[in-house]
């Protein structure tokens, strides 16, 4: 019989398009989904440039007055710097002479000359800056800049180590079932009983201060949403056909696991991480307001409205709006993108 | 029902012995030495080998954790060690304040969000409906903070409707005077995200066969929202409801730091700033417990509300 068969079968393969290409098309027709992926990719732009250097470098630099107006309302009266000067510089009123009682009197003469042999440099600061200074004349703009890359860079990292942590433990319970299974829920149950700001806050009082260990924190609490997810995914997969020939072909455990099964879950598990990284990123900020957060040399979000919150009332409310708003910016595209991924990627939802 | 609650409530204990294990390890392995931080800079090793034998960290973890377990269950978790002050005291005069905020803005905005939701969802597509989804994700993109700075300066320091922060001994003073704006904050802000999970909840029901069937029998259309659709909505409320409960006496802890409320909320982040180690033991163990508890308690209320769940 096999001799009849001919050697060559001409076979015209159509590739059919993958899960991902869908999805990708899906998302590239999806105008609104379009739009958020484009602000995202600037956001992650802007954050790399200012790692790299290329902007945002000279942010500490206090090149304006102390709250510099911004440059759109360059005529307002700014009290606070005028008040410094004119305690540096202005007309005061005659010292007393205190000269016949005073014991260092004899020798302030000398000591003028010598300060005024002293070269001192005196820094032009700048009346207005494009979007205003902060107390020390930082312009806020670069501020913004350079803080969105901690609170974006935390917010990425702690997502994407609890998504891990969260799909590894999710998947050997689903996997395993039984004795593991066990013992993970009885940690789920553990780690979900405890309010999740409270638990946040018993391991912000334990850890000394600093960004990994905001990072730590976040995604050692994190951790529980995405394991139930992947979880119930791996209970589902377990028992399917193609788990089962992977088995008769002798792929091993870790292969059917994670080789096997996970790409069919890696799209709960892609908007789970992107969810996240968004719940870290205004976690990171509360954490910062209340000094829990990043060390006082770094500058985040949150650093800047602590700094805001007693700056509105002496009228100065540029920080705040700076801080807020390419917050604001940011979270919403990533919530909206969040929301095309998952349409993107489950058709069926809806 | 009763095999069911004495089930569930034996089905605690691993999770509550696990609560006490990590709130062990976390607070007596991973904090470290109590007595470096509370000695301060000047201190030589006598002072802090004393301190050590004060807090009993001196003993071994056995031992420790025997301690832990007798103060979880004797309701005495000695005293706070930067103020000295009785813990358990420190707890219950606490709980005041947090509850006094808390219990007015779960309610208005449980009522508000459904009120809302079976709105919205009534007239799901419409213009309304996708002009309130836009600015209810708008509105939940800006941070807390920034709404909270913002209308402190606006509505206590602008206009002086209210006072900018500040809490009383006369408990109707605390709810007329000093609660109405970080009620309103908090309801303002919660509210966006509740009714855009309740509208999906109200839309995954209105789309069901009773509700073509109840149309179908003529009833109007207000009995066949109010009376079809709002109860069986209700099961994933009240599980949603559920799960804000336990928070309710955490308090929302920004509001109490910003206006000053003597509450839970703002005691904990104080405990997390000074590492006042048992303060911090205490609440986090008891409002573990109080939490299984609500979700005990929430379960046997899907009974009432739902009369198809059963007890197995």
């Amino acid at each position: 019989m096999s001799a009849v068969l001919p050697k060559h079968i001409p076979v015209v393969r159509q590739a059919s398009p993958g899960l991902w290409a869908l999805a990708w098309k899906r998302l590239l027709a999806d105008r609104v989904g379009m739009i958020s992926l484009a602000v995202v990719v600037a956001f992650l732009s802007m954050m790399l440039a200012s790692y790299a250097g290329l902007i945002a470098k000279d942010w500490s630099k206090e090149r304006g007055v102390s709250y510099a107006n911004p440059s759109f309302m360059a005529g307002a009266e700014n009290l606070e710097a005028r008040e410094v000067t004119h305690r540096d510089f202005g007309t005061q009123a005659k010292p007393v002479d205190l000269s016949d009682i005073d014991p260092l009197a004899p020798r302030y003469k000398e000591w003028e000359e010598r300060a005024a042999k002293i070269a001192v440099t005196e820094v032009k600061r700048a009346e207005t800056l494009p979007f205003g200074g902060d107390k020390w004349g930082r312009d806020v703009l670069e501020k913004a800049i350079k803080g969105s890359e901690v609170s974006i860079f935390v917010g990425l990292t702690a997502a994407l180590f609890a998504t891990i942590i969260g799909t590894i433990l999710g998947a050997m319970a689903g996997y395993w079932g039984g004795k593991v299974n066990d013992l993970l829920e009885w940690f789920y149950n553990i780690f979900t009983s405890i309010p999740y700001i409270l638990l946040i806050l018993a391991f912000a009082a334990v850890f000394k201060k600093g960004l990994d260990t905001i990072i730590v924190i976040l995604a050692l609490t994190g951790w529980t949403g995405i394991y139930r997810l992947v979880r119930a995914e791996y209970i589902k997969h377990c028992g399917r056909e193609y788990v089962k020939a992977a088995q008769a072909i002798g792929a091993s455990h870790l292969s059917r696991m994670f080789v096997h099964i996970l790409p069919n879950a890696s799209h709960v598990i892609l908007v789970q991480l992107s969810q996240h990284v968004v719940q870290f990123i205004k976690a990171e900020v509360i954490l910062s307001f209340l000094g829990l957060g990043v060390p006082v040399d770094m500058v985040s979000w949150g650093t800047m409205l602590a700094e805001a919150q007693n700056e509105l009332v002496i009228g100065k409310w540029w920080q705040l709006v700076a801080a807020g708003a390419s917050m604001a910016f940011l979270v919403t595209a990533f919530s909206m993108l969040t929301d095309s991924l998952r349409d993107a990627l489950d058709p069926k939802l809806k | 029902m009763a095999a069911y609650v004495i089930r569930r409530m034996w089905q605690m204990i691993p999770t509550l012995a696990g609560v006490i294990l990590l709130i062990f390890f976390l607070f007596n392995w991973v904090g470290g030495d109590p007595a470096q931080v509370l000695a301060g800079k000047i201190s030589n090793p006598e002072q802090i080998a004393n301190i050590r034998k004060q807090l009993g960290v001196d003993q071994p973890y056995w031992y420790q954790l025997w301690v832990f377990v007798q103060q979880v269950f004797t309701f005495d978790f000695g005293r706070s060690w930067s103020t000295n002050e009785e813990v358990s005291k420190i707890l219950l005069t606490r709980v005041g304040p947090t509850l006094t905020i808390m219990v007015p803005v779960l309610v208005i905005e449980t009522l508000l969000a459904v009120a809302f939701a079976i709105m919205v969802a009534y007239v799901r597509g419409s213009l309304t409906d996708r002009a309130i989804m836009v600015i209810c994700t708008t509105a939940m993109s800006i941070s807390f903070l920034v709404y909270i700075i913002f209308a402190q300066w606006l509505f206590g320091f602008k206009l002086g409707w209210f006072p900018v922060q500040g809490w009383s001994e006369s408990f109707w003073r605390n709810l007329t005077n000093y609660a109405p704006l970080p009620v309103m904050l908090a309801i303002f802000v919660g509210l966006a995200p509740q009714l855009r999970l309740y509208r999906s909840f109200f839309l995954e029901e209105i789309h069901q066969d009773y509700v073509r069937t109840a149309r179908a029998k003529g009833l109007p259309e207000k009995q066949v929202m109010m009376k079809h659709v709002l109860r069986n909505a209700l099961i994933p409320i009240l599980t949603n409801v559920g799960i804000y409960l336990p928070g309710l006496f955490v308090g929302s802890f920004l509001l109490e730091v910003f206006f000053s409320i003597p509450g839970l909320g703002r005691e904990i982040v104080t405990a997390v700033n000074r590492s006042d180690f048992p303060v911090i033991k205490a609440v986090t163990v008891y409002l573990a417990m109080l939490t299984m508890f609500i979700n005990l308690l929430v379960d046997v209320l899907y009974k009432l509300v739902d009369p198809r769940v059963s007890f197995k």
